[in-house]
């Protein structure tokens, strides 16, 4: 599990995770609601009907407060390698800045822009035009994922590099190697089908609440069917996604891979799948085990065998130690085995809500609005996806330990030699103030969006007062043309 | 020093430039908010001319932040692990005034609505007032060691030189902020900040003033560059009294670009002393060089290519968008 000493070393990992864990709520989140607003505005400007564009006003005007928490926390992200990680910046800033370069460039000015041009101009330009400016905005928030991943998967994968032998720091050899990495291509899609479903299970689950207190009907259950389709999609490539991914682990990054499975000895021929265990000092100390699976998922066959914690640990300290014979390459072993249990299980709970729930909210029937027990689950489930996506960033981050990049840079080498124990103290406890206090705001003001219902959204823009103004673009609202 | 590393460093500056002059606007209305406005609706138009803009105008920092990380990493390294508590302030201070836009709008009391407001006026002000002492103290030299490692004490950072620096910064980003509301809205609001700044140039100029005797004092820049850098404060000198003159004469877009102008000043001051420097050293042994703190010539001309690529696409329609709004606010009182 987390090994938090009050040390510099542990408060800065504390840091870093707390820090991204927060932005990684919102981001997926706004990506995957910026794709969904879009797809009800196109449904809108194809079939011109209102109920279409109030939709997509509606859930917006969440996806607003959600972007601008995932902007302000973004640039902590930005900043803290810096800050934090002043080694590993030197080290790796030949790689990794190329990429966070290009995301500002390209994809921040992108998202920013025309999410301004999206937020103020209903009804000022061509419907279509308009629509054109969400979709400009997802697009560009996938693009920052496309590159901050690039520079990820550099750390999980290092390729088209070497190592400068004056300064110990790598230097890169092929932009191209670097974007073409597999893993980058095994780990993008996965994040991206993980937004799409984040926001598509948090929109349905929201509007199956307001089901239950029978407020605006035909509203909610439109806005269900178009996000549980999303959903479902989103679902079945999140699983194949993770399938390659995981895969393509066994042997990328045996360790992760082991860890995953709680393999502590090597497996069997009859590949045991443990369904719960319990571990110490990473070795299993009991299990729950159905035999066949682990081949299956592992190699998509009956027979085959996986590599154990121990051993791989062996193999890598013949590898990697050459000065320290001491080290050891064990990963949080519980994190991961539970982490990637947590993930597959939701999985399946998310396929399985999504079809019930376009079965039970087909047209002309009232099922949905009976089986109250399924909306009451789908309410539930709007929490999910939050900590799926956090076990997602578990089992990549943990499992690269004790690698910042994978078999170039420790963790323990990447901090800022400047920081202090005292500083990091100071800013973990203010970070977490600010993240709690934050999110509070988010749930409040999206649970009032929710309880004021579709009718209010005619309204947009920084208003104080929003209720004394309705349907109009919000140059006349706050303010009046001079003209 | 390759020609590839001079033309980073002049892009890192051009990048600052941008962001202080977009962003300086920007922290001056989120100060205006409260300092400025009178009343809930005067408040609604000061937040609506930087509606749909703050957000692109913050993504000028987190470039230049993202290609100081791509072209000088050691310089990266250095300066933001050197100012851990500084940047820790100001990230403090941008996520509240970020925020506060979007969340005052939503909020049903006028007690959460004054604090959204309170978040947006203090949060601009230390923003700005901190990244004129990061800046004013980084170039009285640091102490740094030979591996590029700040250990500052608490007077490398705060200073009198840095304290000034700061709050020149802070008052330019305001005084901007009024001239861009002079621009975007008009009646009685657009008067009174025509009022306010011509009351406001004298204290600047003043500030100006000690600013130089403090540079003339704390940093190398005259004995190393003497011409360079008299002509850039010239140039400051200037800038601020032609807006000084715009606000006298009532031309908005005069005053505008040229307090914008003298935002850009700072930053030229500050690059053209840097040089050949990133990092200036109490112990000249240890400062950083350009030449030694780049990235790879790989990385660096392949950064050149995509920015030359993209950077102009950015650029027409961020200027497009600001040419959408381009229409002036009046609160809804006056309307009636």
């Amino acid at each position: 599990m987390l090994n938090i000493g009050l040390s510099m070393l542990g408060l800065s990992r504390f840091q870093f995770a707390m820090t991204t864990v927060f932005h990684f709520f919102f981001v997926p989140f706004s990506i995957g609601l910026a794709f969904i607003v879009a797809i009800m505005e196109t449904v809108y400007v194809v079939k011109k009907d209102e109920t279409y564009k109030t939709m997509a006003k509606f859930w917006g005007k969440i996806f607003l407060f959600s972007f601008a928490v995932g902007v302000v926390t973004g640039i902590i992200q930005e900043f803290q390698f810096g800050m934090n990680w002043s080694e590993y910046s030197r080290f790796m800033g030949d790689i990794f800045g190329a990429p966070l370069a290009i995301e500002a460039l390209a994809a921040f000015f992108l998202e920013s822009t025309f999410i301004g041009l999206w937020m103020f101009t209903w009804d000022r330009f061509n419907k279509v035009v308009h629509c054109l400016f969400i979709w400009l905005t997802a697009f560009g928030s996938t693009l920052s994922a496309l590159w901050i991943l690039a520079a990820n998967s550099f750390m999980q994968n290092p390729v088209g590099y070497v190592i400068n032998a004056q300064t110990h720091r790598v230097n890169m050899t092929s932009f191209g190697a670097v974007v073409s990495n597999r893993q980058l291509w095994n780990e993008f899609p996965h994040v991206i089908f993980g937004a799409f479903l984040t926001a598509a299970f948090v929109v349905a689950g929201c509007s199956a609440w307001r089901l239950l207190k029978k407020d605006h009907e035909d509203f909610y259950r439109k806005s269900m069917k178009v996000t549980l389709i999303v959903g479902l999609c989103a679902c079945l490539g999140s699983v194949w996604s993770g399938d390659t991914q995981t895969r393509y682990l066994i042997n990328n990054q045996p360790m992760k891979f082991a860890a995953m499975e709680g393999l502590s000895k090597n497996s069997t021929n009859k590949g045991e799948w443990a369904i719960a265990a319990g571990f110490k000092n990473h070795q299993k100390t009991w299990s729950v085990e159905v035999p066949y699976v682990l081949n299956i998922l592992g190699h998509h066959s009956l027979n085959g065998t996986f590599k154990g914690q121990n051993q791989v640990n062996k193999e890598l300290k013949a590898k990697y130690n050459k000065n320290d014979q001491t080290r050891n390459y064990y990963v949080p072993t519980r994190t991961l085995f539970w982490s990637f249990r947590i993930m597959a299980i939701s999985a399946g709970l998310f396929g399985l809500v999504a079809i019930i729930g376009l079965w039970f909210n087909r047209k002309k029937s009232q099922t949905i609005m009976r089986q109250r027990w399924f909306l009451y689950l789908m309410g539930l489930m709007v929490w999910l996806p939050f900590i799926v996506n956090t076990c997602g960033w578990f089992v990549t981050e943990f499992g690269r330990y004790p690698w910042v990049v994978y078999g170039l840079l420790t963790i323990a080498d990447a901090v800022s030699p400047t920081s202090t124990v005292a500083s990091l103290l100071f800013t973990n406890i203010v970070y977490f103030l600010i993240f709690a206090s934050l999110g509070a705001v988010m749930v409040i003001l999206s649970h009032r969006v929710l309880k004021q219902g579709p009718d209010s959204v005619t309204t947009d823009g920084y208003s104080s007062k929003p209720e004394k103004t309705q349907d109009v673009d919000p140059y006349e609202m706050g303010a009046a043309h001079n003209d | 020093m390759t020609n590839l590393q001079l033309l980073w460093f002049l892009l890192i500056g051009v990048l600052f430039s941008g962001f202080f002059f977009l962003e300086g606007f920007d922290f001056g209305i989120g100060m205006a908010v409260r300092f400025f406005a009178k009343d809930r609706d005067e408040r609604d138009v000061v937040i609506q001319t930087i509606g749909p803009h703050w957000d692109g105008n913050e993504v000028w920092l987190i470039t230049a932040g993202g290609a100081m990380f791509a072209s000088f990493p050691m310089w990266y390294a250095s300066l933001f692990s050197g100012y851990y508590i500084v940047l820790f302030l100001i990230l403090v201070a941008l996520i509240f005034r970020g925020v506060s836009f979007e969340f005052r709008a939503n909020m049903r009391t006028d007690a959460w609505r004054n604090f959204w407001e309170w978040a947006s006026t203090i949060g601009s002000f230390c923003a700005a007032f901190l990244f004129g002492m990061m800046f004013t103290s980084m170039i009285q030299g640091v102490p740094l060691d030979k591996n590029g490692n700040i250990y500052g004490s608490f007077t490398t950072y705060v200073n009198w030189f840095s304290i000034v620096g700061g709050v020149a910064v802070s008052l330019l980003c305001f005084i901007h902020g009024l001239n861009f509301l002079r621009l975007k809205t008009s009646g009685e609001l657009r008067e009174r900040a025509e009022k306010w700044s011509k009351v406001l140039y004298p204290v600047l100029l003043a500030g100006e003033v000690v600013f130089v005797i403090l540079l003339y004092l704390t940093t190398d820049f005259f004995s190393l560059k003497a011409a360079s850098t008299w002509s850039i404060l010239v140039a400051l000198v200037i800038f601020t009294l032609i807006a000084w003159w715009g606000a006298m004469a009532s031309h908005d877009w005069v005053s505008f670009l040229a307090s914008g102008l003298s935002l850009v000043s700072v930053v030229v001051l500050i690059f053209n002393g840097l040089f050949p420097r990133v990092m200036i050293g109490v112990n000249n042994v240890n400062s950083i060089l350009i030449k030694n703190a780049s990235s790879s010539p790989y990385t660096l001309h392949l950064m050149t290519i995509l920015t030359l690529s993209i950077l102009p696409i950015v650029l027409i329609y961020f200027i497009w968008s600001y040419w959408v709004f381009y229409k002036r606010l009046r609160s809804p009182k006056q309307a009636a």
